[in-house]
């Protein structure tokens, strides 16, 4: 189809998100990061796919989750991992941690804005290197962050308050893993495209490793659950 | 060297396998004024003898310093090694932009050597004149490259190019063992006693040499004359023979007295290192 400002053979663009992945949530704890992502990948209102990873790692240091566009993740991806190949490629000791990471990420993703072809995600990336933890994320127009804990989507709305209250610098892998649950718990109650199969990953000084996916427990017997017309004769 | 009939291009070997243009350009880099590296495990100095054409004019600059972690000092054909620096200033800055990080001195040596190797394989190229001794700090620490208009780079304790480089050279193989645990001002000292080594005779004053430092927690900086002739006059070396610890003797100069009483003596005489 033709237009003033575009012709037939124009690159493609992302005008629409067709398979998207729900929100990530990141958050620092005492030995570096802990990230959860559910599996789904919903086609518009369908959920579609159940076993999607959204959580991948990134050389030696660094993971990345991604909301959005699976298939953008999955270019991203490709991008990353040439990144990493190079950077191994010099062999020299130098390694690039999960702040250059995230830093070319959003160059990425801005650059791509700027053509008004963005990579349709929301990408939350951590990580530690050298004692130092990292967490950021950069949104599909190149919106970046670093903060001690990352949400996107509707976990900006649903999780990063409970967050405000009970994060602290020094949670223990417990404690960080019961916090990211009950976040995960409330957006599996809140937000529709949410699937009840999750994967956590923790990464660390010593390496990164991902959780095997695993359901939530979900409480439905409220009382207001019993009678729910009530309040309203005829209604349903 | 003599000229013959192997030595127009660079893209000409000899029957011995050597490649004239590309030993007539390091030539080019012993024939200037000298500069000198030295590290310790958390800085790096530059000194370089500024030689000016004539009274009237100003002092050639021969250190650039190229990021807040990286400064280079170079000997041969300035107009050449402010090329490079601007080559390596420009990569510094586009790493800096895309990662947010500092680039990796080592990663910067290897990228200024390959370019340096581009102009010893193509017919309508020339090697680059100058010689590169690169001071830098990346995660493993200070480090000291010197790189060659051949497309070689080599890692350094210590190292001196340029003219009468030879006479700095020994002065910092008789010292070099104890730079790694040097403190930052020690190290000055012993770049000024270097520098001074290959003045053979002439009066080490802040005109006639440069002093830069980079190190963990100190951006590379270029030391102001007064500081330099302050820290001259402060280790009382304008003339004397170098004391190998503190306590200097007199302040005249000009006389060679010979104070060193510790490890000065054996070190004449000794197998010169690899000139490259």
């Amino acid at each position: 189809m033709d237009t003033l400002l575009s012709s037939e053979g124009d690159s493609q663009r992302t005008q629409y998100p067709y398979v998207t992945g729900t929100s990530i949530i990141g958050i620092k704890y005492k030995d570096g990061i802990l990230m959860a992502a559910d599996m789904g990948g919903s086609y518009g209102s369908t959920i579609r796919y159940k076993s999607v990873e959204r959580l991948k790692q990134v050389g030696k240091h660094s993971l990345i989750g991604a909301s959005g566009e699976i298939s953008d993740f999955q270019e991203i991806q490709k991008y990353l991992d040439e990144l990493i190949l190079h950077d191994n490629m010099w062999d020299d000791g130098n390694s690039l941690g999960p702040k250059e990471v995230h830093n070319y990420l959003t160059r990425v993703m801005y650059n791509r804005r700027n053509k008004f072809d963005p990579l349709w995600n929301s990408l939350v990336i951590g990580g530690v290197k050298n004692g130092q933890k990292y967490l950021g994320s950069v949104s599909m127009i190149g919106v970046h962050f670093e903060d001690d804990h990352i949400a996107t989507g509707f976990g900006n709305h649903l999780a990063r308050p409970i967050l405000r209250e009970e994060w602290r610098e020094d949670l223990s892998f417990e404690e960080g893993v019961k916090l990211l649950e009950k976040c995960m718990r409330n957006l599996l109650y809140r937000d529709r495209s949410a699937v009840n199969k999750l994967q956590i990953a923790k990464i660390t000084e010593e390496g990164l490793t991902v959780s095997q996916p695993y359901s939530l427990k979900t409480f439905w017997n409220f009382a207001a659950f019993q009678n729910p017309t009530v309040g309203a004769e005829g209604s349903w | 060297m003599f000229r013959n009939q192997y030595d127009t291009d660079v893209t000409t070997w000899s029957p011995a396998g050597r490649l004239f243009q590309v030993e007539y350009a390091m030539e080019a880099v012993k024939q200037g004024s000298a500069a000198i590296g030295l590290r310790s495990k958390t800085h790096v100095v530059l000194a370089c003898v500024n030689k000016a054409n004539s009274e009237l004019s100003s002092h050639q600059r021969k250190i650039f310093k190229v990021d807040d972690h990286i400064g280079v000092a170079i000997a041969g054909l300035t107009a050449d090694g402010r090329v490079l620096s601007r080559y390596m200033r420009s990569e510094c800055i586009n790493y800096g932009y895309t990662y947010e990080s500092p680039l990796p001195v080592g990663r910067l040596v290897v990228q200024l050597a390959d370019k340096a190797q581009v102009c010893t394989q193509r017919s309508w190229k020339r090697p680059y004149g100058v010689g590169l001794l690169v001071a830098g700090l990346d995660e493993s620490g200070a480090h000291l490259y010197y790189n060659c208009p051949s497309g070689n780079y080599f890692e350094y304790q210590a190292f001196a190019i340029g003219s009468r480089s030879q006479a700095a050279k020994t002065y910092l193989e008789r010292k070099f063992e104890k730079f790694p645990e040097s403190s930052r001002d020690d190290l000055v000292k012993d770049a000024l006693f270097a520098i001074r080594e290959t003045l053979q005779g002439e009066k080490l004053t802040s005109s006639v040499c440069t002093i830069a430092v980079v190190g963990v927690g100190e951006a590379f900086n270029i030391l102001d004359q007064e500081t330099v002739q302050a820290l001259i006059n402060e280790f009382e070396i304008s003339g004397e023979e170098a004391p190998t610890n503190e306590s200097a003797a007199e302040q005249a100069g000009g006389d060679a007295d010979s104070a060193p009483d510790q490890s000065g003596a054996a070190a004449e005489g000794e197998a010169a290192p690899m000139d490259i």
